[in-house]
């Protein structure tokens, strides 16, 4: 059938939009429930109404932000439904249980022990309520463990097999999909993320409060408990980003060459580490070619960085295109050739399905019907044999495709959003250790830069965090599942105005709700904490 | 355990889960029936204040429960997730935009510079009352009467791109149509079902603001406003349930597997599944139960209205989904291509997806108990005016 590619951009855009307001609030609401767990477990523990203080005014903030969360985060869940039905009727046997245990596990335990952290102050124990607050944190980071596992799914699908009589992936490992080690780093690389990103809110909302020589003591507690924390978290945060980077260049060289810019292989390739970007004139092989007009590098580190070995060959976007072969020295086919044989696996199941039928018609003669059985069961054969799926069902996906240049990502989007967030995550890590350092030695006040810094890390925190997005979903294009499923096959068919009044829609009122939220909340940081005395 | 069970099992397993999950929902979506009478029944603005954070302590959990009927849905019937959700795009969408301003509305209606004012918050929560409650029952009505949809595979390898498995929504007005097609009949039976969801959800607000809520004012408009409303519940549901025994209903055939019209296949369901057409019965009469007795004896009854209103709800429900799916019954019938309805055989996922959810469904329970743990904690005493100027989260 005619693709229509306006319906997939719009669709594409109306997730993007949503997914992008949600990840606005939820890493504030993965950090600060971990905060505020900390800090009420100082004044469980030390009986100081100031530290209830403090831990009030923080849930007071987490409640707003909270709240909006969870309006953005419905719609998610459904568009897989709505929008991209084509997708949930492929892989929904893999892809929608992690959405059902998310719901059962996490969202009712967020939701339960929310409520007893609101409203349970002078109803419950003070043991209880702590614990509350604790299940809270757990609950929040939980629900985002299983949507990165899904995540980490379409990033490098493992634990199914494509099945031909429904023609549909179906899981046959359920610890499989959970234990990916790309689920287990996403996971710790996002909610890591998240913790930075409060961490960083505390400390710039304390930073303000200094600067406006108010709630003194209030603010450089909140800059201890939330600099230590954020620290930790972003060491990890660091760690598993190197381990994500190696994932991508195994998993999705693709993605790792156009995060890097580099059309070329090379061996001891260098890590650009700030560079800009041209177009190149001509570009002969019509592939959108950029090149860099200036940059920095760093000999042999991306080398190192992919492979943990400073002569390692690094493929290129070209060396993808056209075949290379690897630093094993086994041969990797061409994008043509991946497409020829794609096509080979669709026309297999195509023709399967077609025996199938015929070997059933009523209209089909019953001598015929036997040798239409006998041809389908001998292409249906083929997708339990593990040679024709490596060779040829593995590239089923590619199959859609006719034009190579299709399958490479916006290689600026990928490029720049890598390099921009990796640069504000040495930001972060040096607001943690020099806010933490000065409050120690109680020098903070005096180091107006320090407190400016930390205002100013406050929006960069969130501008990193949404650019990790970018790079993880864009730099995947053309797929929506990694060399399985083409974005343009998930979409539902649909006329495109339908989806164009949603997404105004969403972007009207989501835009509507954040100008409220960033309102309230500012309001509320204004006011301030309750006076010393107060609780 | 559950890997010995048939696929067939586990689809029925996975079925009474759903089915839990939407009596659930139901009886849930007494925090939307409540949000739609703030201004019947409270008359100041602390009244209303009263009322709302009455609510505002509950609403989460209809929330969740909707997502996670989602979500369970999703993973146990995905066919049914694409279908519906891609076809009937607009019914959806306006049911999540719904809930969306929904969930804003709560938090952010009494904080000072909340940017659209007091007024606008508690007008969308008007809004999630009235669009969440029609367009859920509205839906769910057409699990019995019908979608326009046709579901094919086509796996050809002309063109530049295929598309293998095919929903195709045979009106423009995806959805929309099932609430607004006056010209045919189950339109109205549609609609039916949504006005009795609406207005059992007033009736369910009532009975809960009646427990929870000690307030002379409140509880004496109350009284007047249940008999207002569950008489329209009753017109509506009565006017649903006769169609629904009369109609023609979707049966599978076990052998072919082919779908074909029986007349009052419905009915039948109720007969030959006596079990379901006792809770059914029970469902019915708990629920008007919990409606006269605060009617005409309230000193007695006044707190124990939503029990009985709520478990009757849950029964009911429950037993309308198990009438839609068991027995051999397409649960989402296309009455445009009969072959193409979704039974809980056809939509289903793999038995290995279904066995290992099955094993986090072990779950349920456990989740169930702590929230009655953590809400019997919370809410041990009645909400009065005084409490709203107590120093405790307030919306």
């Amino acid at each position: 059938m005619e693709i229509d590619y306006a319906l997939v951009d719009w669709s594409r855009l109306q997730f993007a939009v949503t997914a992008m307001f949600h990840w606005i609030f939820v890493p504030l609401t993965l950090g600060l429930t971990f905060i505020i767990a900390i800090m009420e477990s100082i004044y469980v523990r030390t009986g100081n109404p100031e530290w209830k203080r403090i831990t009030k005014f923080w849930m007071t903030i987490f409640g707003i932000n909270f709240a909006i969360g969870v309006a953005t985060g419905i719609i998610l869940e459904f568009e897989f439904g709505t929008n991209w039905s084509n997708y949930s009727w492929f892989v929904g046997d893999i892809f929608g249980a992690p959405l059902a245990v998310e719901g059962i596990m996490a969202f009712f335990m967020e939701s339960t022990f929310i409520a007893v952290m609101f409203f349970g102050w002078n109803k419950v124990g003070k043991k209880f309520h702590l614990v509350s607050t604790w299940l809270v944190a757990i609950g929040a980071s939980l629900s985002a463990l299983w949507i990165l596992v899904a995540n980490a799914w379409m990033q490098h699908p493992v634990g199914m097999r494509f099945n031909p009589d429904t023609a549909r992936n179906e899981m046959i490992n359920f610890w499989d999909v959970l234990f990916s080690p790309v689920a287990v780093n996403k996971f710790l690389h996002t909610i890591s993320s998240g913790y930075v990103l409060a961490a960083i809110f505390v400390i710039g909302v304390s930073a303000w409060y200094l600067l406006k020589k108010r709630h003194i003591l209030f603010a450089k507690r909140s800059m201890v408990v939330a600099s230590v924390f954020g620290l930790v978290m972003a060491l990890l945060n660091v760690v598993s980003g190197d381990e994500s980077a190696r994932q991508i260049a195994d998993k999705q060289p693709m993605k790792f060459a156009a995060m890097e810019g580099m059309y070329e292989g090379q061996t001891n390739a260098p890590l650009v580490a700030i560079g800009f970007m041209q177009k190149v004139d001509p570009d002969r092989l019509n592939i959108n070619e950029r090149e860099f007009a200036f940059s920095i590098e760093i000999p042999d580190l991306l080398s190192y960085m992919a492979f943990l070995e400073a002569g390692a060959y690094v493929p290129g976007i070209k060396d993808l295109l056209y075949g290379y072969t690897d630093r094993d020295g086994n041969e990797i086919l061409s994008y043509t050739e991946r497409m020829q044989r794609g096509r080979i696996a669709i026309q297999a199941l195509h023709d399967y399905k077609k025996a199938k039928t015929q070997a059933r018609s009523t209209e089909t003669p019953e001598v015929e019907k036997i040798s239409h059985m006998a041809r389908a069961d001998s292409l249906g054969a083929l997708f339990y044999d593990p040679v024709w799926l490596d060779n040829y069902f593995a590239y089923f996906g590619y199959g859609y495709y006719d034009d190579p240049a299709r399958l490479i990502p916006s290689v600026p989007v990928a490029f720049y959003s890598f390099h921009i967030m990796v640069i504000l995550a040495g930001l972060f890590l040096l607001v943690f250790i020099l806010t933490l350092i000065n409050v120690l030695r109680d020098k903070i006040e005096k180091r107006k830069w320090l407190l400016w810094l930390s205002i100013f890390a406050i929006p960069m925190a969130y501008l990193a965090g949404q650019l990790g997005w970018l790079l993880a979903e864009m730099g995947r294009q053309p797929w929506v599942i990694q060399d399985l499923m083409p974005t343009v096959s998930a979409v539902t068919k649909i006329s495109k105005g339908n989806v164009q009044i949603t997404l105004w829609l969403f972007l009207a009122t989501f835009t509507i709700l954040l100008i409220a939220e960033l309102k309230i909340m500012l309001s509320q940081i204004k006011k301030g904490p309750k006076e010393e005395g107060g609780q | 355990m559950f890997e010995n069970l048939s696929h067939l099992a586990l689809q029925q397993y996975w079925w009474i889960i759903i089915s839990v999950l939407a009596a659930l929902l139901v009886f849930l979506m007494f925090v939307q029936g409540g949000q739609t009478l703030i201004y019947k029944l409270g008359k100041t603005g602390l009244e209303r204040t009263i009322l709302i954070n009455t609510l505002g302590r509950k609403w989460e959990f209809t929330f969740t429960t909707l997502v996670t009927f989602g979500g369970a849905f999703f993973a146990s019937f995905p066919l049914f997730y694409a279908t519906s959700f891609g076809g009937a795009y607009w019914v959806w969408m306006l049911i999540l935009f719904a809930f969306v301003i929904q969930a804003v509305s709560f938090e952010f209606r009494s904080k000072a510079g909340n940017f659209l004012g007091q007024k606008t918050y508690e007008g969308f929560l008007f809004v999630n009352g009235l669009l969440g409650t029609i367009l859920i029952g509205t839906a769910v009505a057409t699990f019995f009467t019908g979608s326009p949809f046709i579901l094919s595979q086509n796996i050809s390898t002309s063109g530049e791109i295929l598309m293998i498995n095919q929903v195709e929504w045979q009106t423009p007005f995806r959805g929309l149509e099932l609430a607004f097609n006056f010209g045919r009949y189950f339109t109205f039976v549609n609609l039916s079902l949504g006005f009795a969801v609406f207005f059992l959800a007033r009736v369910l607000a009532i009975l809960y603001f009646m427990n929870a809520v000690d307030e002379e004012n409140i509880n004496q408009r109350a009284k007047t406003q249940l008999l207002r409303n569950a008489l329209p519940f009753l017109a509506f549901f009565l006017f649903f349930l006769a169609n629904l025994l009369l109609m023609d209903g979707y049966a599978v055939n076990p052998e072919t597997k082919e779908i074909y019209a029986e007349a009052n296949k419905y009915l039948h369901n109720l007969l030959e599944m006596p079990a379901v057409l006792v809770i059914f019965l029970l469902g019915v009469a708990a629920v008007l139960l919990g409606i006269i007795r605060p009617l005409v004896a309230y000193e007695q009854c006044h707190n124990k209205g939503i029990w009985l209103g709520g478990i009757g709800t849950i029964l009911t429900v429950f037993a309308l989904f198990l009438v839609a799916g068991f027995n051999n019954t397409a649960f989402y019938p296309s009455y445009i291509d009969p072959q193409s309805s979704l039974t809980i055989e056809n939509a289903s996922s793999s038995k290995y997806t279904l066995t290992a959810m099955s094993y986090v469904s072990l779950m349920i329970p456990f989740v169930l108990a702590y929230i009655w743990y953590a809400w019997r904690a919370i809410s041990n005493k009645k909400i009065t005016a005084g409490e709203m100027e107590e120093d405790t989260h307030i919306y």
